[in-house]
């Protein structure tokens, strides 16, 4: 496993290079199995990524009928059937939860295959890496265009022009569809078009528009070796059972030319399959050699597999000399026994569990989850408050939530002291020892609700009280426990 | 310093340096990274130029800018002044029974006098309006001067005695100190004052006597059947609430030397829809007629 030595200019005797200029990567197009299945992700991450706004969802009147949105200013988020109220962002935990899992997940069995298929640097490097090959050809044209002696040419300019062009093009679009998700997205685009829309949103696209550029168009690999933690975590997660890209040294080592393999073969010798033709190099979008073992700059998107592939059938010897394979098939086939796979496994079973667990409590809780709600807070200052008639009424500040999207008319009640009668303040209409209240749509309600209870029937210092809400026209029920004290 | 070497394994250049025969790999920064490095230290220093960032022995270095959080707290301030104007117009327009019952006002209403209160309030009657002996509990239903909204109006407007013209007159004599009534005649009535509101009486009292006093000297203000009268003040003496306390001793004492608690005018001093506010936030406290 021999690497090549890279010399720097600028290395210091004695010392070496106080730092390392990026090193140019040329990725070449291929085709393949691999590359199809990125191309087909890729158009669908970033077809939900910039549809996703301008999906409707019907909720009723007065509400927005934006399928996904981040509603702000009213402290709403809604995803489809879904609105989650700000004390419900525990389920933002569970989803973290289940994407950290079913990170760990793929990991267990394909290594990071999150980070050559699905990763947004990758998507939109892999996006812009298609552009420039459109442009200003592939791998070797750009190679001798960047090492021309005279690039100045009217055509090459208008090559880089129209290049950084569609990339910024792109990246304002990638921007312009995140501020989509914080307001009625055609709304917005009406406001962005006429220059009506609010500081706020050309701000942030200007940022998306910025990053895009700077992360997809320039700083491509050098984000997943030097700024992303995954790969240092992946490390860490990875067994000898996962699935990674690899070089079946056992069958491609020791490499030679094709004809002295053919020659070797003939007289029944052992040959390597490899014949050093450097295109899985060629190919890689993070200019590594995948020859050399797993690396921390590898990102698994299999582009390599492909070009050794397409190169295995030119030379009629059998495919995928680089392939997902693990460490113990490795050992397996240099023992002569035939290869295991062994993804259904304790660790994958564990974290499939964890994950149904944890889904199966987050969509409990959504599906049993209250849309009627009251929280009870007893005022402290003064705890409890003698009348002239000798009894004793303690006081509450009473929230009433409402998650349904229309008015409601609820009563309270309440259980425990004896005799206790409710008063609401600022409410005197209705019977006092049962007030009924209306409670906004999609909101909440605070009232300072008064409890008296004759002193001589409660002669305990505290007694439990609870505060039950009934929705009269839907009969949804709702309590809050707290206590009546006496002074 | 050890020469620096090629590392034959890595291919890598050692930095030369060397811990128990371990050497090490000389792997330099990217560029890019380093330029980010010498890129954010400039904005440090572009930072002490443009906002105020040294301790002086005696003040600060103010900046380029003249920014200060304080005077960032006072523009938000205004803004918020600004911002909560209509709404406080509305809320001096309004009358106080209207604001009772506009849940948007009433919540308007009680948050600014709850504000009001913790300021020029709380020092007597509590930060909750609890009282204390000889300030009154704004919680309960037992009213000096009256509970109607615009009772209490009047009340926080021009206080109790406080020398204001429009203030509540009206003070509990002295019977004791200025020798109208007897030491055991004092002992007497404040038995039957017990009685009234259904405490006991010490052993032995005289209730024909202690009724006899009452008439002669108290019903003028706490009226015949010693109910009081908010006209002029006088508290409730059948009800089991009691300014500044109902045992025996207290109430000699009262009697003997008086009463005349202090409330302080505010009218000049808060304005008129602070004073609306407060009103309604104490009305709301519980004890509102």
């Amino acid at each position: 496993m021999n690497k090549i030595v890279q010399t720097d200019p600028d290395q210091v005797e004695g010392v070496g290079p106080l730092y390392a200029a990026p090193k140019k990567v040329y990725p070449q197009s291929v085709f393949g199995t691999f590359r199809r299945i990125k191309w087909g992700l890729m158009a669908f991450c970033l077809g939900v990524y910039y549809l996703l706004p301008f999906v409707r969802w019907n909720r009723g009147l007065g509400a927005p009928d934006q399928a996904v949105l981040i509603d702000l200013p009213n402290s709403r988020f809604y995803f489809f059937f879904i609105e989650l109220w700000p004390q419900e962002v525990y389920y933002f935990t569970g989803l973290l939860i289940i994407a950290a899992l079913t990170l760990f997940l793929m990991n267990s069995v394909g290594g990071r295959i999150w980070c050559g298929y699905l990763c947004p640097q990758t998507v939109w490097t892999d996006l812009f890496y298609a552009v420039e090959r459109l442009i200003e050809g592939d791998r070797r044209e750009r190679m001798r265009k960047a090492a021309s002696a005279d690039p100045l040419k009217l055509e090459r300019i208008s090559e880089i022009v129209l290049k950084h062009s569609i990339w910024l093009l792109l990246a304002w679009w990638t921007g312009g569809a995140w501020v989509l998700y914080f307001t009625d997205a055609p709304t917005l685009v009406k406001e962005l078009v006429t220059f009506q829309a609010p500081a706020i949103a050309y701000i942030w696209i200007a940022i998306l528009t910025a990053t895009t550029y700077l992360l997809a168009g320039f700083m491509r690999e050098q984000v997943c070796v030097y700024m992303c933690p995954w790969p240092r975590i992946q490390a860490a997660l990875t067994d000898e059972w996962a699935l990674n890209v690899t070089y079946r040294y056992d069958r491609g080592e020791k490499r030679m030319s094709v004809k002295k393999a053919n020659e070797l073969r003939a007289l029944c010798l052992p040959a390597g399959d490899c014949v050093d033709c450097y295109q899985c190099v060629a190919t890689c979008p993070t200019g590594i050699d995948i020859r050399n073992g797993p690396q921390i700059d590898c990102i698994q998107c299999g582009l390599c597999i492909d070009a050794c592939d397409n190169v295995m059938k030119k030379i009629g010897r059998p495919t995928r000399l680089i392939g997902y394979d693990n460490d113990i098939n490795i050992q397996r086939r240099m023992a002569g026994k035939p290869p295991i796979y062994g993804i259904v496994r304790p660790r994958t079973i564990i974290y499939i569990a964890l994950i149904a667990l944890v889904g199966g409590i987050m969509l409990y809780a959504l599906l049993t989850r209250s849309l009627l709600d009251i929280n009870v807070l007893h005022d402290r200052n003064p705890v409890a408050v003698k009348l002239s008639d000798g009894s004793i009424r303690n006081a509450y500040t009473v929230r009433f939530l409402n998650k349904r999207g229309f008015d409601r008319v609820v009563t309270i009640d309440v259980d425990g002291p004896q005799d206790a009668v409710l008063h609401v303040v600022g409410d005197d209409s209705t019977t006092p020892d049962r007030p009924m209240v209306v409670l906004g749509r999609d909101g909440t309600t605070e009232l300072r609700v008064l409890v008296t209870a004759p002193s001589e029937k409660n002669s305990k210092r505290s007694i439990p009280i609870k505060f039950r809400i009934t929705d009269i026209g839907l009969g949804e029920v709702a309590s809050a426990i707290d206590n009546f004290v006496l002074p | 310093m050890a020469e620096s070497e090629l590392d034959k394994v890595s291919g890598k250049t050692t930095t030369g340096h060397q811990w128990d025969g371990i050497k090490e790999l000389n792997t330099p920064l990217p560029r890019w990274w380093l330029i980010t490095f010498y890129a954010t230290i400039l904005w440090a220093i572009g930072y002490w130029v443009v906002y105020p960032a040294w301790p002086l022995l005696w003040s600060h270095t103010t900046g380029a800018l003249n920014y200060s959080t304080r005077a960032a707290v006072a523009v938000e301030l205004a803004n918020l002044e600004k911002i909560r104007g209509d709404k406080m117009i509305a809320l001096g327009a309004a009358s106080l029974a209207d604001i009772e019952k506009d849940p948007a006002l009433l919540a308007l209403a009680r948050a600014r006098g709850k504000a009001a209160f913790g300021d020029n309030c709380a020092p007597c009657h509590g930060s909750g309006g609890a009282g204390a002996k000889g300030y009154p509990n704004l919680n309960d239903d037992d009213w000096l001067w009256g509970g109607s909204l615009d009772q209490i109006v009047q009340t926080i407007q021009f206080g109790a005695r406080s020398g204001h013209t429009k203030t509540h007159e009206g003070a509990m004599l002295a019977f004791g100190k200025d020798g109208i009534l007897k030491r055991d005649e004092i002992g007497t009535v404040a038995n039957y004052v017990r009685s009234l509101s259904g405490l006991s009486t010490r052993q032995g009292y005289d209730v024909i006597a202690g009724a006899k006093i009452f008439v002669e000297n108290c019903t003028s203000c706490h009226g015949e059947a010693g109910k009081g009268n908010q006209e002029l003040g006088a508290p409730n003496l059948t009800d089991k609430i009691w300014l500044y306390g109902s045992d025996e001793a207290t109430l000699i004492e009262t009697i003997t030397n008086g009463r005349a608690g202090v409330m302080p005018t505010w009218v000049g001093r808060l304005d008129p829809s602070t004073i609306k506010a407060l009103a309604v936030y104490v009305h709301t406290l519980g004890g509102g007629k």
